[in-house]
Formats: structure tokens, C-alpha cells, sequence
């Protein structure tokens, strides 16, 4: 049987414009009088081939950029590639967010018919589904309550049932399930195992490598546009990893940043007071950002983001929730750091993106800054371990007792 | 599995309709239609009470100041009847025309998530002008039964339908083609409205062309899509068209126009998404 997909050395280019702006019809024809601007090529994806069998479910896998969204905006027949083919031989429907087209004004029912329409579903489709949906979203009592009012769970359960019940040949998925609290996250997974074991097609593009790994039997991992490997999932995930610790591995404790017109200029990690990105567990962990802005900042933020090695995020503190303004006077340039007396973390690699903002608004996001080895320590004199997989996390500093039975 | 369900995804071929296609997602169509006409009247007290007040309350300035105080001469109908039969085609025309010119870049957010036949949208912004219009005929009806004018019946039923569709096409084609524009440059967001109240004016709706006193000027007139499908519309009330030659021009125009939207649009939908 031929393969339901085949994707033959696919390419995609865009032009970047080195004055990002509207383009204006005033422009346009002041571009005709001058030479137009410097413009660059960029490849989104290039060159990537790859065959997908009926019933295969495929994760896409890759770093920010590397241009997963592109190729599945290509496979959604959203953006035409500049060259090379896709051979599809079914149906696709392709869910890169969940909710398209849901209107605030319009109720719970509505929506849910102009969505699944929007979706590709048939009318009598939506209506064969209908009870199911809104079981599965758990939100019948507000049937004909317009949408607006619906809390932004609710919005994304009912979103998540609508598309859920796609029955198409390929479903391609884009990290729909990077929301929603866990126990629908997991509800979700459920669902979309359930749609791979029944024999679908399933391409599902996620930064979340555990949701992966349980889902897919095969990955393709993207890197800066081409293909690095199409292999067993588990390989894949590994040699991910591999390029993210690359990447971001950097033991001195002290990085510049690239491009140099970011507002954050330089970040350094201490470990006790000692510059070096390798920390143990349950040090003083002290990481200082270095910025400089043209306008002056009058309440700077620094929030971080500790993700563990599958790229779930573990903490999210800033201090804006934590403790406020930090400074009186508006600064241009300063540093501000943030210290956490014991590190709470267990043995392992941890990737932090950095957030550098002013109030509420973020100025420049770096999506993992750095990476963060974290050391083991010795527990006890006897030199056994407690074991790496019961612990994520690490408390210093535990008490402990025994008391006898108090008989005297 | 059936290999006739095989398609391709390549690089942009040459141009075609694809009406199948647009037959296999007729359903949007209703959708995105009933999701319009929901939507607008939606949290209103009077609700599509508004479609048909618009028309009215125009028409009763319009003959507050042209038809009493200017004293327009209107071939003997009532002059609130034949402004607002102008009317009514020409709020059908804007509506049309200012919906489909934005509608892209109002549902930029869909564009950009999924794939659908990209005329749908254009489409049915016209279709729900076109509900919109259903009402206001109700007032219309009204108007004929008030006033009794005399109505060649059979000229009614093969002019009315005619003018509508004219209209239609009027404000379809080149609201393709400003839809396509206002993806790529927005200047045209501002520029739609200023252009459809000059239209207004350049359309027969509230005068007759015959107050233009040179030919030359009538011709021009002419070349206004608009223009022919008020004159038909207006025609079983007045007894027949006044200036056959200037309403076939009009015609021309607006296929002209029709056909170069479509083409605009068709070209460019495919980059709609990397752009909007």
C-alpha cells in the first residue's frame, strides 16, 4: 500500500523585509522610485522529505523556529510551499488551534456548529456528535450561554470536544495541548491515543516530549528548517535533547546575548556566590540579568522559567508576583537578579527561559536562555541514594526524628 | 483506502475556480452567513429592525430635502418611492461592498488556522448584505401598496430579480478585490468608506440621471456597476428604461469589474495567510 503522506523534498522561503512595518501603498510607491529595501531569503523549512504510512502517528519535533509550524501550515494547505510536493491519499483535517472561528457573541451550541463546520465536519455529523461533545466538555448546563461568559477553561474544553470528534483520515495536531489544566490535559491525550489506536493517522507537533513519546511510534526532528532524522521516538527524543544541551551548554556561568540589540545585554548564573551554570542540589542559586534599554524601565520584571529535560516547566516566578517594584527611580541600565537560598531541584538538566519586561509588558522573552546542570549531592553517610526516578524535586534541610514508644 | 482521494500540495499552479471545491464546502456558506447575520444583530434591542430603519429614516431626509425642497423630477413616481427603491439597492451595494472589502482581515484570525475555499468569505458577506436587504424589501412593499403606482408586472418579475443580482455582482467583484487589497495593505480600510459615500452620490439613487443636462456626463455616470442596477430596479415603476445604451455600458462595467476581483482575488488568496 502506498504511504498516506508523501512529503518530497519540500521547501518554503520568505522574504524578511529589514523594516518590519505595515506595508502601506505610500511605500509601495515611494519603493518605486527608490531601491527597494534590503530584503533577505529566509528558508522556513527546507528540502525536508518524508513518507507517513495509514495509521502511523508521527511527532514532529524541533526547537522554536525550526520550522514545525511552517511545515504543518503547509501540510493545512494554509501556505503553499515554494517547492517540492506533498502526495496526500486521504482526508486531512488539521487542528493548529483549538477553537477557530469561535465567536464571543454566540452561544455554546452555536459554536459548536460553526466550528465543527469550519473544522470540515458535516451538519448531520455535528449533530450524530452533539450529546457526546458536550459531555465530553462537561459544559451542558451553559448550552445557550454566549460564549463571552464562559470561563477560558471552559472555552478550551469546548473547543477541545468540538475538534475531538474529527473523523478524518490525517489529523494533524499543532501543541493544542500545551493548555488547560492537567486533569483535561490528560483527558486529551486519552482522547487522541484513542484516535491513533483506531487506526488515523495522527501527525502532532509538541514540546511536551512525554505527550511524544506516548503517543507517536515514530518522530521527525526538524532543526533551523531541515530534517535531522525520522526514527523510533525514543532516538528522536534523545538526539533533541542532544542539540537543545548543545545549544544552551555553556559552563562558565556568564552569557552573552546575540543579537545585541535586546534589551537583555548579559546573564550570570552563581552558584554560592561562584559564577558557573553547574549548580548542586540545594545551593544558593543567584541568577543576574544585565540590561539596558533606550527608554528607561520604572518597574522592571525578571521572570524565569525552569523546565526539566522534557521541557515541562517546573517553576515560573518573577518578581512582579513575588514582590513588586523593586526601585524608585526609572533605570536605563542596571542589573536585577534573583536568588533562591536553596535549590529545589534534583539531580538532572534544566533549561530556563528568561523574561525580561517592564509592568506588564515583556520586552524580550529568550526561550532557553541557558541551561542549567544541576549536580547531586551526598545525602547521607551511608551512602545510598534515594532514587532519580520518585524525585523531580528537592527539599534541604528535612527533620527527622524517632521516638521510642514510651515505655519507661 | 480509494486512491481517487489523492490530491497534491505544490507550489501555485495556474488559476482555477474550483467551483467542486466550493460546492463540497457549501455548508460553510450557511455558516459563515447565519454567524454574520447572528452576530450583527446580536445584544441590539431592535435587533434587524435596524436594517430596515437605515433605508427609512434616509429616505424620509432624502425627500425632506430633494423631493420638497428641490423638487426633483422623478418621471411621476412618488419621489419617497423612488428613493427609496434606490436606496434600498444601494444599501445592499454598500453593505455588500464594506463587508467583503473587510471580511478577510476580519477573519484573519480563521485564514490564518485553516483551510477553506478563501471565496467563501467574501461570499457570504455579500449574502448576509443580501438577508439584510430581504427585510428592508418588506418596507418596499410597504411604499407600493401606500402610493398604488401603476407597475408593469411583467417587467417586475424579470427587472427586480435582475437588479438585485446586478447589484450583487456590483459589489461583489470589486469587494474581492478590495478584500485582497486590505490583506496587503490596509490603507484600503480607510479608503472604503470614503469611497462607497462617493459612490453615493455618483449613483443614481436620489436624482435621476436625466438632471445631468450633457451626454458626456451621463456616459460617465454609466460606467458606475450601481448605475444599471437602480435604473432596472426602478424600471417597471417608470415604465421601461430611459437610456437602454447607458444601462449595457453599466452592465459591462460591473462584469468587467467582476471578473477582474475575482482574478485579483484568486491570485493572491494563496499568500493571504503569510501576509494577514
Amino acid at each position: 500500500m502506498k504511504p498516506i503522506l508523501e512529503i518530497k523534498s519540500l521547501s518554503k522561503r520568505f522574504k524578511i523585509q529589514h523594516q518590519e512595518s505595515y506595508l502601506s501603498l505610500r511605500d509601495k510607491i515611494t519603493g518605486l522610485l527608490m531601491p527597494s529595501r534590503p530584503s533577505e531569503d529566509f528558508w522556513a523549512i527546507k528540502d525536508i522529505s518524508f513518507n507517513v504510512e495509514a495509521g502511523e502517528s508521527v511527532g514532529i519535533i524541533g526547537r522554536n523556529g525550526a520550522g514545525k509550524s511552517t511545515l504543518l501550515k503547509i501540510l493545512s494547505k494554509i501556505t503553499p510551499p515554494t517547492s517540492g510536493q506533498i502526495i496526500c491519499r486521504g482526508r486531512v483535517a488539521s487542528l493548529l488551534e483549538v477553537g477557530t472561528g469561535f465567536h464571543p457573541e454566540l452561544t455554546g451550541r452555536e459554536n459548536i456548529f460553526l466550528n465543527g463546520s469550519i473544522l470540515g465536519m458535516k451538519r448531520h455529523e455535528i449533530r450524530k456528535h452533539f450529546d457526546a461533545i458536550i459531555e465530553f466538555a462537561g459544559t451542558e448546563k451553559f448550552l445557550d450561554t454566549p460564549l463571552k461568559h464562559y470561563s477560558s477553561g471552559m472555552q478550551l474544553r469546548l473547543a477541545f470536544s468540538v475538534a475531538a470528534f474529527l473523523e478524518p483520515e490525517v489529523l494533524v495536531i499543532d501543541e493544542v495541548l500545551a493548555v488547560g489544566d492537567a486533569e483535561f490535559q490528560k483527558k486529551c491525550l486519552g482522547k487522541m491515543e484513542e484516535v491513533s489506536k483506531s487506526g488515523r493517522t495522527v501527525l502532532f507537533v509538541s514540546h511536551n516530549m512525554a505527550a511524544v513519546n506516548s503517543l507517536c511510534s515514530s518522530a521527525v526532528l526538524i532543526d533551523k528548517g531541515s530534517m535531522v532524522m525520522k526514527e523510533r521516538t525514543q532516538d528522536v527524543i534523545t538526539a533533541y535533547e542532544s542539540i537543545v544541551s548543545n545549544t544552551a551548554g555553556n559552563h562558565t556561568g556568564i552569557i552573552f546575548l546575540e543579537p545585541k540589540n535586546g534589551v537583555v545585554k548579559r546573564v550570570e548564573i552563581f552558584c554560592d556566590d561562584r559564577l558557573s551554570s553547574t549548580a548542586y542540589m540545594g545551593c544558593k542559586l543567584e541568577i543576574k540579568i544585565h540590561f539596558s534599554n533606550d527608554a528607561p524601565l520604572e518597574f522592571p520584571v525578571l521572570g524565569l522559567i525552569f523546565k526539566d529535560s522534557q521541557n515541562s516547566p517546573l517553576l515560573a516566578i518573577n518578581n512582579k508576583h513575588y514582590v513588586g517594584n523593586l526601585i524608585k527611580q526609572p533605570l536605563r541600565d542596571g542589573s536585577i537578579s534573583m536568588t533562591i537560598p536553596h535549590l529545589p531541584f534534583f539531580e538532572g538538566n534544566y533549561f530556563v527561559d528568561v523574561h525580561m519586561g517592564n509592568a506588564f509588558k515583556d520586552l524580550q522573552v529568550i526561550r532557553e536562555c541557558f541551561q542549567l546542570t544541576v549536580e547531586p549531592m551526598k545525602f547521607s553517610s551511608i551512602g545510598e541514594w534515594p532514587d532519580k526516578q520518585y524525585n523531580k524535586i528537592f527539599v534541604k534541610d528535612v527533620a527527622w526524628s524517632v521516638n521510642d514508644g514510651g515505655h519507661d | 483506502m480509494k486512491e481517487n482521494e489523492e490530491f497534491i500540495i505544490a507550489p501555485p499552479g495556474k488559476l482555477s475556480l474550483n467551483l467542486v471545491e466550493l460546492w463540497q464546502y457549501r455548508e460553510l456558506f450557511y455558516f459563515f452567513t447565519w454567524r454574520d447575520v447572528k452576530v450583527k444583530y446580536k445584544q441590539t434591542v431592535l435587533g434587524v429592525f435596524w436594517a430596515i430603519l437605515q433605508p427609512l429614516f434616509l429616505m424620509i431626509i432624502f425627500t425632506f430635502f430633494f423631493g420638497r425642497a428641490l423638487n426633483v423630477d422623478t418621471n411621476g413616481i412618488p419621489y419617497p418611492l423612488f428613493v427609496f427603491s434606490g436606496l434600498l439597492l444601494w444599501n445592499l451595494f454598500s453593505t455588500g461592498i464594506t463587508n467583503a472589502g473587510n471580511s478577510m482581515v476580519a477573519n484573519a484570525n480563521i485564514i490564518k488556522k485553516i483551510y477553506f475555499p478563501r471565496l467563501i468569505i467574501p461570499i457570504t458577506s455579500v449574502l448576509s448584505a443580501v438577508i439584510d436587504f430581504c427585510f428592508a424589501a418588506g418596507v418596499f412593499v410597504g411604499l407600493l401598496i401606500w402610493y398604488s403606482p401603476v407597475v408593469d408586472v411583467t417587467l417586475a418579475i424579470l427587472y427586480w430579480p435582475m437588479g438585485i443580482i446586478l447589484a450583487c455582482v456590483a459589489s461583489f467583484g470589486p469587494g474581492c478585490w478590495l478584500a485582497a487589497l486590505n490583506i496587503k495593505y490596509r490603507d484600503f480600510r480607510y479608503a472604503i468608506p470614503f469611497l462607497v459615500q462617493t459612490l453615493l452620490f455618483l449613483t443614481p439613487v436620489i436624482y435621476p440621471v436625466t438632471i445631468l443636462s450633457k451626454q458626456w456626463m451621463q456616459f460617465l455616470l454609466a460606467l458606475n456597476p450601481m448605475y444599471a442596477a437602480i435604473e432596472i430596479f426602478r424600471a417597471p415603476l417608470t415604465g421601461g428604461l430611459n437610456n437602454p445604451t447607458l444601462v449595457v455600458i453599466s452592465i459591462g462595467s460591473g462584469v468587467i469589474l467582476f471578473l477582474i476581483g475575482i482574478f485579483y482575488f484568486k491570485k493572491t488568496e494563496m499568500y493571504f495567510a503569510d501576509l494577514v
